[in-house]
C-alpha cells in the first residue's frame, strides 16, 4: 500500500526534523523542503495518469483543449504556490507566505482571463 | 523513492550540530561558525537540485510554460 510508505516516511522525517530543529532550525527547514519534494515526486505517476485520462475524455467530448490546459496550469501554479507558502509558514515567516499566496492569486486570475472572456462571449451570443 | 537523500541530509545536519557544539565548548567560536556555514552550504548544494527537479516535473506534468 502506497499510503503506508508515505505516512511512515513522513513520520520518520518529522522526528528527524524535530531533533535538528532545536539546535539548527535552518537545516531543519531544508530537510522539510526535501521531504515535501520527495513525497510529491512519488505521487507524480498517479497524477500523470489522471491528467492523461482527463485529456482523453476532453478529446472524446470535443471540449476545446484551451479550457483543460488552463485548468491544469492553474492547478500546477496553485500547487507550487502552496508548497512554497507552507514551507515559509513552517519556518515562521508568515509575511513571506502571504506574499507568495498573493502572487499566486494574481497569476491564477491572469491565467483565467481567456476563459472569462469566452464565457462572456457565449453569454452575449445567448442574449436576444 | 529516493529517501536516501533525506537520511543523508539528516545525518549531515546532525554531524554539523555536534561539530558546532564541540568547537563552541572548545572555545573556538570562529571555527565553529565557519564549519556551520560550510555545512549549510553543503546541505543547500544537495537540496537545490532536488527542488529544481521538483519544479521541472511539476512544469512538465501540468504543462506550465
Amino acid at each position: 500500500m502506497e499510503i503506508i510508505k508515505i505516512v511512515g516516511l513522513g513520520l520518520i522525517v518529522t522526528i528527524l526534523i524535530v531533533i535538528i530543529k532545536q539546535q539548527r532550525p535552518e537545516l531543519a527547514v531544508q530537510l522539510s523542503i526535501v521531504a515535501g519534494a520527495v513525497i510529491f515526486t512519488m505521487m507524480l505517476g498517479k497524477i500523470n495518469s489522471v491528467i492523461t485520462l482527463m485529456k482523453e475524455l476532453a478529446q472524446k467530448t470535443n471540449i476545446s483543449f484551451l479550457y483543460m490546459g488552463t485548468i491544469l496550469k492553474i492547478i500546477g501554479v496553485a500547487y507550487i504556490a502552496e508548497f512554497g507558502a507552507q514551507i515559509c509558514r513552517d519556518a515562521g515567516e508568515g509575511a513571506v507566505a502571504a506574499k507568495i499566496e498573493f502572487a499566486a492569486k494574481v497569476i491564477v486570475i491572469v491565467l483565467a482571463i481567456p476563459i472569462i472572456v469566452a464565457v462572456f462571449d457565449a453569454l452575449l451570443k445567448l442574449m436576444p | 523513492m529516493d529517501t536516501e537523500l533525506i537520511f543523508q541530509l539528516a545525518g549531515i545536519s546532525i554531524v554539523i550540530t555536534v561539530i558546532y557544539t564541540v568547537l563552541k565548548q572548545a572555545g573556538r567560536d570562529e571555527f565553529a561558525f565557519s564549519t556551520l556555514l560550510l555545512g549549510i552550504v553543503v546541505v543547500l548544494a544537495m537540496v537545490i537540485p532536488k527542488i529544481a527537479y521538483l519544479f521541472d516535473t511539476v512544469r512538465s506534468v501540468f504543462q506550465i510554460y
